[in-house]
């Protein structure tokens, strides 16, 4: 029998194309693979009925004679996409069991392309934080190590891609939460240009930042599924009105004469020597490949962290003062008046790190300190995306560590956030910037946990990041890797 | 620049989250790490830097005010802590 979750998305395409397996079956395979690794955290939702009611669809579909590499193709999305037929919770108590009344586009263009749902991921909290402990029902485990955080905030993604109980997921990015845990479940996470994915349905944090994206064994698959989810939105009014694009298109061309950057500060001091010993690896591979590695500079992005941590506050109070519990959501059951009910809902109903952000927000955004901090913060914010214009001028892609580290332990960092806000300091500059980057697995580092090699790109040049990614894992076999135990059948 | 027990008591207040006053001094102590950090951010010379609001820049779009679906209050509703005859209940705030 055919190793289902080990095949690549287009081994299943060709499956389903041949009538040799159907969706029904290829549904059903992953469901029981998720069942039996229930102690990952990695769903918080799961509808066996809704799941095969959609593969049902998918094989009547191309019994008619429709076709596509998606239809019929299993994944799962990220808790903070919301779905009519999955609860949608962004991981926080206070959406706890809300049935929403409409799909997000990417969960919509997904669907309409063919793909399966086969349920709702872990993750932080509204997408806050970088270790999945700060979700409200429960950490999530890296299947690599048990004993260690599969990243965040899209820490179910990574970790359900890494145990190959879904073969894609989505994610999102709104200072490195795709890639920061991509490189620690050591899976292929990507995060396209700022505004090409719908934030229509994507349950807000920071709206000047918050990008779609996915998970996946590799960045062929990713490519596949990404032309099939980027697309102008008017439901999204900072949605970029751009035709759709074939990212799959570049993936045979070679990186031969290409420039790759290296940034000078992105292999620093608080860089470990276990983490660049692969990433100076990879870059050999490049080199070897033809490519040029070309020495560059980015010299703000020291700030990327302070300039993060006024701007995606200061959005997030913003869009998170809509939890009030009077149409949707917690509401306290003692309260003496309609301001108390408001606050004591929000205090039971929001976690410690939602908290902790809508109130730096509300303060940089309160009468006296606007101008001091949140116009301050994005005007250091286009000196960051300057920078990267600069680079681009000397090379064609950027390459350099994700993370200063290799994934950490449970509780390591939970007691100290500003220690926690630093494990995104090499992801925040991109996310800034709002370019395309991504996070692709390069080696393993202390106690076997695996590194990822961070590839950016300038403004809508996915394809030719995705071509750069694809070159190297047709050089290496990192992207294969399957944690112990989640291999074989 | 230091935060106060007053500043966060006030700050919870304008964003309308009840804080007991264990809590108060546990975000006292966090915030002003938080803000020690952002410090070094307000150092950088940024005179005659337009802020940047969007990666992209690029205006407003606006759209056309046309009915585009129809809302179906039931599913929308249906999610309300309490209602009452297809009204959203909330305590008393006219006496």
């Amino acid at each position: 029998m055919t190793q289902f979750h080990l095949a690549s998305l287009a081994e299943l395409s060709r499956l389903l194309a041949h009538g040799e397996v159907s969706s029904v079956e290829l549904t059903r395979a992953f469901l029981e693979r998720i069942d039996r690794h229930r102690d990952l955290n990695a769903f918080l939702d799961v509808r066996p009925e809704q799941s095969l009611r959609q593969a049902a669809e998918a094989d009547r579909r191309r019994a008619q004679g429709e076709t596509g590499p998606l239809l019929g193709i299993p994944l799962a999305h990220k808790d903070i996409f919301v779905t009519r037929d999955w609860a949608s919770t962004a991981s926080s108590r206070m959406l706890a069991g809300y049935m929403s009344p409409f799909d997000a586009t990417v969960v919509e263009n997904l669907a309409r392309a063919g793909m399966v749902c086969l349920g709702k991921l872990n993750c932080d909290e509204f997408a806050m934080g970088s270790s999945n402990e700060n979700s409200a029902y429960g950490p999530v485990l890296n299947p690599w190590d048990k004993g260690s955080v599969p990243g965040g905030s899209s820490g179910g993604s990574s970790a359900a891609v890494a145990a190959r109980i879904t073969p894609v997921a989505t994610a999102t990015d709104t200072g490195g939460s795709i890639r920061e845990p991509a490189a620690f479940a050591g899976v292929t996470g990507t995060k396209p240009t700022y505004g090409r994915p719908s934030r229509w349905g994507m349950i807000a944090f920071a709206s000047s930042l918050d990008t779609a994206g996915l998970m996946t064994v590799s960045a062929e698959d990713a490519a596949v599924v990404l032309s099939a989810m980027l697309a102008f939105d008017p439901r999204d009014s900072t949605s970029i009105d751009r035709p759709a694009e074939d990212c799959a298109r570049e993936l045979d061309q070679p990186v031969a004469g290409l420039r790759i950057g290296i940034p000078r500060e992105f292999f620093g001091a608080g860089l470990r020597s276990d983490v660049e010993a692969p990433i100076r690896a990879a870059l050999e591979v490049y080199r070897a490949l033809g490519a040029e590695l070309v020495d560059i500079s980015l010299p703000n992005a020291h700030l990327g962290i302070p300039v993060y941590y006024v701007v995606a506050p200061a959005e997030c109070s913003s869009n998170l003062s809509r939890f009030d519990g009077v149409r949707y959501g917690h509401r306290a059951a003692d309260y003496t008046d309609l301001t108390d009910m408001i606050k004591r809902s929000r205090a039971e109903g929001l976690g410690p790190e939602p908290k902790r952000r809508i109130l730096i927000g509300t303060y940089v955004l309160s009468h006296g300190y606007y101008d001091a901090y949140y116009i301050k913060a994005q005007q250091v914010r286009r000196l960051i995306a300057q920078d990267f214009q600069r680079a681009f001028q000397q090379c064609d892609v950027i390459a350099g560590p994700v993370t200063t580290s290799v994934a950490f332990g449970f509780g390591e960092k939970a007691a100290d956030p500003v220690s926690m806000y630093l494990a995104d300091l090499y992801t925040v500059p991109g996310s800034l910037a709002g370019i395309p980057s991504m996070s692709i697995p390069c080696g393993f580092g202390d106690k076997g946990r695996p590194v990822g090699l961070q590839l950016m790109a300038n403004h809508f040049e996915e394809a030719r990041m995705l071509r750069v990614a694809h070159r190297y894992q047709q050089a290496t076999d990192w992207h294969r890797r399957v944690p112990a135990g989640f291999g074989e059948d | 620049m230091a935060l106060t027990l007053e500043d966060v008591g006030r700050i919870a207040h304008l964003a309308r989250i009840h804080i007991s006053a264990q809590e108060t001094e546990l975000a006292l102590a966090q915030l002003n790490e938080i803000f020690a950090m952002i410090e070094q951010m307000r150092a950088v010379d940024t005179s005659g830097i337009e802020p940047m609001s969007h990666p992209l820049g690029g205006a407003q779009r606006l759209r056309d005010d046309v009915v585009t679906e129809d809302v179906d209050r039931e599913a929308h509703m249906r999610n309300a802590p309490e209602r009452q005859e297809g009204l959203f209940l909330v305590p008393r705030v006219v006496e």
